[in-house]
């Protein structure tokens, strides 16, 4: 899966186990995966059960599968809006977070000036300090910005609270791009702009799919902004949306979990269908910084 | 740049040596160009340097400074009012928000599951993922799917799996529920019990991220040279001593990396909490978030929940310097 290995490592040529080794590693391994999974089962199996078997069955398969609960959600516009409202903010957030923290980063790491090493460690400064310190006077800001209950109003602090860590991946990328190009570009008479559009940013694609992933995976999941910038139910994204539904819902569990397993379904679809990406942009993400 | 002497020597109409520029003897590669030659009499630059400057730089800077810097200095300012966030603030109350933030029993509460919470990340959940980490770098059938597995946590929404959660802890139909009265007890209610609803969420916490530390380590691991290993065994060393005198030491800087996560990443802990308990019952599950929210943003106190921003921001400072003092001496 990380397919960046480096010589022989470890893994590749240690020998393989014997039988009473390979055996306590499967064990613990199956352990583990079955405190992990289980949740995530029960929660699946449960949304195709009834309130009554819920009780007296709350682990085994449905006796009588009750396709509807799913159903029923399926159909409903709520469903649909709330997914449709992550999405839009998510894919706002992902656009403007590259488009502005490339452009940052491409002058930071190859235009010598006045103040870029001071501007990199003020971009920095982002990295430490978790968004909850300022949510109140951003919150502020927003309203008088007359941006409250809007999509912009909660992808904007998120784009700008994720460009200390977009900026600092991006211009260590961006710096590893060889000399020769860029002389051989300039040459030929390219000025700064050209030689990023035309061969800084399709380079760099590697990087951008990370960083777009990391935007991406943070504004789909992201709870604290939505829930403060935005009031009306109409725009809320899905982690707000499945929290009123379980206001509304919450005697009926059976519900509740349907509608919880069909939310978080896209994100595991798109997991195990882009695993490889997924894992290395959002781990990547921490052992590049 | 424009004030280059090398300008006038070669005009850039006669630029013939610029095309055979990869055709050069290898031998003075740069002296072909004059455009080069003056980038490097200019401190590294080539060409005009103040259209990228004005272009590309100012939308991060507004953009960071309006919603990053300029809130965070404002968090200080209006923690010194009592303010409803209407009109200007006014009421000057000097450091009375902080003075009832200490006396207030949910904020030291929360102050020490934050605590708790950074002492379960360092002391369980890093051992479990780096326990993980070396089974799975075993030569055996399926690691790429057990990785997969222990990830998935990590990839859904806090509030998803608070959700979850909320379920499998349910007194009346939850698997606790189950397995309570599998075992003969009356109906358990761990998330409405002060005493033991804190430790319920640190489970859920410990379950969400081990996979992302396991995957840190896991890279790390790959990154170790064999002949480390072969060495070790030619001197017979036992399975713990390579573990204890070699793996860990090389596997030093993703330990510090994976710390820095586990507390940075505990002291912001908020989705995973609201779903679950909302900070209840009676406060004992608080959070310095969930008590900024519930005390702060819910009742519009301005000034109040400003101060306990200001608080979190002191303890990120003071814990980021001490990191790097104590940790990244050698790095």
């Amino acid at each position: 899966m990380t397919e960046t290995r480096q010589g022989a490592s470890y893994a590749d040529t240690r020998r393989r186990p014997g039988f009473v080794a390979a055996l306590y590693i499967y064990t613990s391994l199956f352990v583990v995966a079955a405190i992990v999974l289980i949740p995530l089962v029960t929660t699946a199996l449960g949304g195709f059960k009834t309130l009554g078997e819920l009780r007296v069955n709350p682990f085994g398969l449905p006796t009588d599968w009750q396709w509807a609960n799913y159903w029923d959600i399926l159909v409903s516009a709520r469903y649909w809006q709330m997914l449709g409202n992550s999405l839009l903010i998510a894919v706002l957030t992902v656009f403007l977070t590259l488009a502005v923290a490339s452009m940052a980063a491409f002058t930071l790491a190859h235009v010598h000036f006045f103040g870029n090493r001071f501007l990199m460690n003020y971009f920095l400064l982002g990295l430490m300090f978790p968004i909850a310190t300022a949510i109140l006077p951003l919150f502020i800001r927003i309203r008088d910005l007359d941006l409250l209950d809007s999509y912009m109003g909660v992808v904007l602090p998120q784009v700008a609270f994720g460009l200390g860590m977009s900026i600092l991946l991006l211009r260590n990328f961006f710096r590893n791009v060889p000399r020769e190009l860029f002389e051989a570009a300039f040459v030929d008479g390219s000025g700064y702009i050209r030689f990023f559009w035309y061969i800084t940013l399709p380079l760099s694609r590697p990087i951008l799919a990370t960083v777009g992933i990391i935007a991406f995976v943070h504004s789909w999941n992201s709870y604290i902004v939505p829930l403060i910038m935005l009031n009306s139910q109409d725009k809320y994204p899905w982690p707000l949306g499945i929290m009123i539904y379980q206001g509304e819902f919450s005697t009926d569990w059976q519900l509740v979990l349907a509608f919880i397993t069909l939310t978080i379904m896209p994100t595991v679809i798109v997991f195990f269908a882009a695993q490889k990406h997924i894992v290395a942009g959002l781990t990547a993400g921490a052992v590049k910084a | 740049m424009s004030g280059s002497p090398l300008r006038k020597e070669r005009p850039e109409g006669a630029s013939s040596p610029v095309l055979g520029w990869p055709k050069r003897p290898p031998s003075r590669p740069r002296q072909a160009s004059w455009r080069v030659a003056a980038w490097r009499s200019s401190g590294g630059n080539l060409g005009r340097t103040w259209p990228v400057i004005v272009l590309f730089l100012p939308p991060a800077l507004l953009l960071f400074t309006m919603f990053v810097i300029l809130p965070m200095g404002e968090a200080g300012w209006y923690s010194l009012f009592r303010w409803s966030g209407y009109g200007p603030p006014t009421e000057f109350v000097g450091l009375r928000n902080f003075a009832i933030l200490l006396g207030n029993s949910a904020f030291r509460t929360a102050l020490t599951n934050n605590a708790l919470i950074i002492l379960v990340s360092l002391a369980l959940q890093l051992p479990l993922a780096m326990w993980t980490a070396m089974l799975l770098s075993h030569r055996i059938r399926g690691t790429v799917t057990f990785r997969l597995v222990f990830f998935l946590p990590y990839v859904l929404a806090d509030v998803a799996a608070g959700l979850i959660w909320r379920f499998v802890y349910d007194g009346d139909y939850g698997l606790i529920a189950a397995l309570a009265g599998f075992l003969g007890f009356g109906p358990v209610y761990v998330l409405a019990d002060r005493d033991i609803a804190i430790y319920a969420v640190l489970a859920v916490v410990v379950w969400k991220y081990f996979g992302f530390h396991m995957m840190l380590f896991i890279a790390g691991l790959q990154a170790i040279d064999n002949s480390y290993y072969e060495a070790a065994d030619l001197d017979g060393a036992t399975g713990w001593q390579k573990f204890r005198y070699v793996t860990l030491p090389l596997l030093g800087p993703t330990v510090r990396l994976s710390v820095f996560f586990a507390v940075i990443g505990s002291l912001q802990l908020f989705d995973l909490v609201m779903p679950l308990t909302g900070g209840g019952p009676s406060d004992s599950t608080q959070t310095l978030v969930t008590f900024l929210y519930t005390y702060g943003v819910t009742r519009m106190r301005v000034g109040f929940g400003s101060a306990v921003g200001v608080v979190l921001f002191v303890i990120c400072i003071v814990l980021a310097f001490t990191y790097k003092r104590i940790l990244m001496r050698h790095d």
